[in-house]
């Protein structure tokens, strides 16, 4: 009983009721809402942010933050467009931007594990410098020659549904890092370890190296971001989804991961990334532009915490005037 | 027995004297390095390019980096707390068109309700700040990366309700004159961004508010227990934050005169670019006004550096990302290599 209790109460319940809710509103504030075409729009928009929210999610619970995997999408995605222009092969060029990706990866674990720099202040800091090595490589142009075979992969469907290519992969890789995460001793080391370093460390666990690979997963899944991202706009250029670490970010912590690190689940991120992609679609369709789609997406994320904090204290100041409540009567 | 209790308790007091030692000794090792770059950067572009030199250019990179700097010290503020206010970019955005259509709306208003407007609406945007991280218990990295976004959407909210842009035409004189006028042929923008960094800087320096900033963000619990109230100072420090990227916004509608949305997108990075560099202590309770400025400079320099070199604009962002990161790895390494001498020292003693 008090397992039902406790799961009906918990945040995923609560995402889903969001999720169900956004649904309801979509169907009823426009007709084209639960289309198959539209759930393709819906899905295929967000899938880069999404494959991005699954390295964050266990960056974040081991306390660190990765703020710079849209810059990281940002280079990828020009290196591959240059390479291509350049007249070499396309599995070169996605090679290289995966490598580059890696790279980035290795670059921001490095300082963060071998230096013990604030990962906040370092991801900060790569965010401008790899958003900044994008234009450097490739200025104020964009390479958008790419073959149809490329381009497939980003706007494509899987034959015979409505469900894009890049929804595959994610779906492949949220499986992975859900059982990596929930269901091995590696995933309650990513827990132990946010929730006290130390502790985790005397127990055996190699804290640096784990976190080092983990900057290097988030790099890799970046650059395949970018990949994707590059053929679903057909287009490479050193702007590309700018700004996205925020999406990132927000869906991670929407889902219940604690900002600090140590608990959080990946079931409730995946229902907050469908919830942002939810959202974001029924705006896209009332016409209002994306800069304001970001005051929701703001307002979403300062709420998703906000909301559980209130909670919590009207709880508590609850749970205190009951004690009070039963002190005065037993006098 | 009295003695060795007594010694007991003078142990962890010795220590943390020592640690605000150890602080103090990092900025100013800091700021005489900045010092030394700087003079190393002046020296050697100096002698490439003789126009580099001139006072005029030295106006140049100042005028540049007074707004930069104004909002750097409402980010020195926040910083010196333990937090972070990421949304200043937002707000000075935010500030400046809606200051700037005021004037357009309303030309014959007084300069000075205008600026007061503008700072007002900075000092709310900041209190919201303050409220969502005191009162709320919001993280400060989650609650201004939200308000980021949501005071941007809010410039375009007002400006798609409005007019897109407010062109230097639109505007009257006297509101322009505030960035171009000069007082004793010094520009006001440099003058104003002086005395802000002096009021503040000696704040900070003398007075008992500046301190509890300081002891708020070096040691939280040792604050708590002398009875310092961090959520009433934090909450003061994004309010000033806030206040500043105000006063800082309604200079960007003088100096740029065309403002439209998208104005001072991106100038937290630069910020925290130049007041890290400065030797600000992104993890609270050490830093300088006078770091913060050197910080602003030397960035400012090194992009004027890079203009009058003709080295491609488009180097400017890679070049902050990378002074972030430079300025992080000295600062671990000083503090390491002071920690050692202090140490060597002690036991010596």
């Amino acid at each position: 009983m008090k397992r039902v209790r406790s799961l009906l109460f918990s945040w995923e319940a609560l995402l889903v009721i969001l999720l169900a809710t956004c649904c309801v509103l979509g169907s009823v504030l426009s007709p084209y809402f639960l289309t198959g075409f539209n759930f393709y729009a819906l899905t295929s928009n967000i899938m880069e942010i999404a494959i991005m929210a699954l390295p964050m999610t266990l960056i974040i619970i081991v306390g660190e933050i990765d703020l710079s995997v849209a810059s990281v999408l940002g280079l990828a995605s020009v290196v591959l467009g240059l390479i291509w222009q350049t007249g070499h092969p396309l599995w070169l060029a996605i090679g290289v931007a995966l490598l580059v990706g890696v790279l980035a990866g290795a670059l921001n674990g490095m300082l963060v594990t071998r230096l013990g720099l604030p990962s906040l202040v370092v991801t900060i800091g790569s965010l401008a410098l790899f958003r900044g090595l994008a234009y450097v490589v490739l200025g104020d142009q964009a390479v958008s020659n790419f073959p149809a075979a490329f381009t497939n992969l980003g706007f494509g469907t899987i034959p015979g549904s409505e469900i894009p290519w890049s929804g595959l992969i994610f779906a492949i890789l949220a499986l992975i890092f859900a059982v990596v995460l929930h269901f091995s001793s590696l995933g309650r080391q990513f827990y132990a370890m946010g929730n006290n370093k130390e502790a985790a460390r005397f127990t055996g666990i190699n804290v640096q190296r784990t976190k080092l690979i983990l900057f290097i997963v988030s790099g890799l899944l970046a650059a395949l971001a970018g990949i994707i991202f590059t053929a679903r706009v057909s287009s490479a250029r050193p702007d590309n989804a700018l700004g996205f670490e925020l999406d990132v970010v927000t869906v991670v912590l929407l889902g219940g991961i604690n900002i600090f690190g140590g608990s959080g689940s990946l079931l409730g991120v995946v229902l907050a990334i469908f919830i942002v992609a939810a959202i974001q679609n029924i705006l896209s369709l009332l016409n209002i532009s994306g800069d304001i789609q970001s005051l929701a997406i703001g307002l979403l994320l300062i709420l998703s915490v906000l909301g559980p904090n209130i909670a919590r204290r009207i709880q508590v100041a609850i749970a205190r005037r009951r004690l009070a409540a039963g002190s005065s009567r037993q006098v | 027995m009295t003695t060795t209790s007594r010694e007991v308790e003078q142990a962890p007091k010795r220590a943390q004297a020592s640690q605000a030692r150890l602080l103090s000794r990092v900025s100013r090792v800091r700021e005489l390095g900045l010092l030394i770059v700087l003079l190393l950067l002046i020296l050697v572009v100096g002698i490439q390019v003789p126009r580099f030199l001139s006072i005029d250019n030295f106006e140049q990179i100042l005028l540049s980096i007074a707004i930069l700097a104004i909002v750097g010290v409402g980010e020195t503020l926040v910083l010196l707390t333990r937090q972070v206010d990421l949304s200043v970019g937002s707000i000075v955005g935010l500030t400046a068109f809606v200051t700037a259509y005021f004037f357009k709306e309303l030309p014959g208003i007084n300069l000075v309700v205008g600026i007061l407007l503008g700072c007002g609406l900075g000092l709310a945007l900041g209190m919201v700040n303050g409220l969502l991280i005191s009162l709320g218990r919001v993280p400060a990295i989650v609650a201004t990366l939200g308000t980021l976004y949501v005071y941007r959407g809010l410039v375009f909210v007002f400006a798609s309700n409005t007019t897109l842009q407010v062109n230097a035409s639109d505007v009257p004189a006297s509101y322009l004159a505030l960035a171009t006028t000069q007082i004793l042929g010094i520009p006001t923008l440099i003058i104003i961004a002086l005395v802000i960094a002096v009021i503040v800087g000696y704040f900070l320096r003398a007075s008992r508010t500046g301190r509890q900033l300081y002891a708020v963000g070096s040691n939280p619990e040792a604050a708590a227990i002398i009875g310092l109230r961090a959520n009433r100072l934090t909450f003061g420090a994004f309010a000033a934050s806030g206040l500043l990227c105000g006063l800082a916004g309604v200079l960007w509608g003088a100096r740029f005169a065309t403002v439209d949305a998208t104005a001072a997108t991106g100038l937290e990075l630069q910020v925290i670019a130049a007041v890290v560099v400065g030797g600000v202590n992104i993890f609270g309770g050490s830093g300088t006004i006078l770091g913060a400025c050197l910080g602003a400079i030397v960035l400012g320099t090194l992009q004027n550096a890079l203009n009058i070199l003709n080295v491609s604009q488009f180097w400017l962002q890679a070049i902050d990302g990378a002074a972030i990161i430079a300025a992080v790895i000295l600062d671990a390494f000083i503090t390491r290599w002071l920690q050692r001498s202090l140490l060597v020292r002690r036991k010596r003693a």
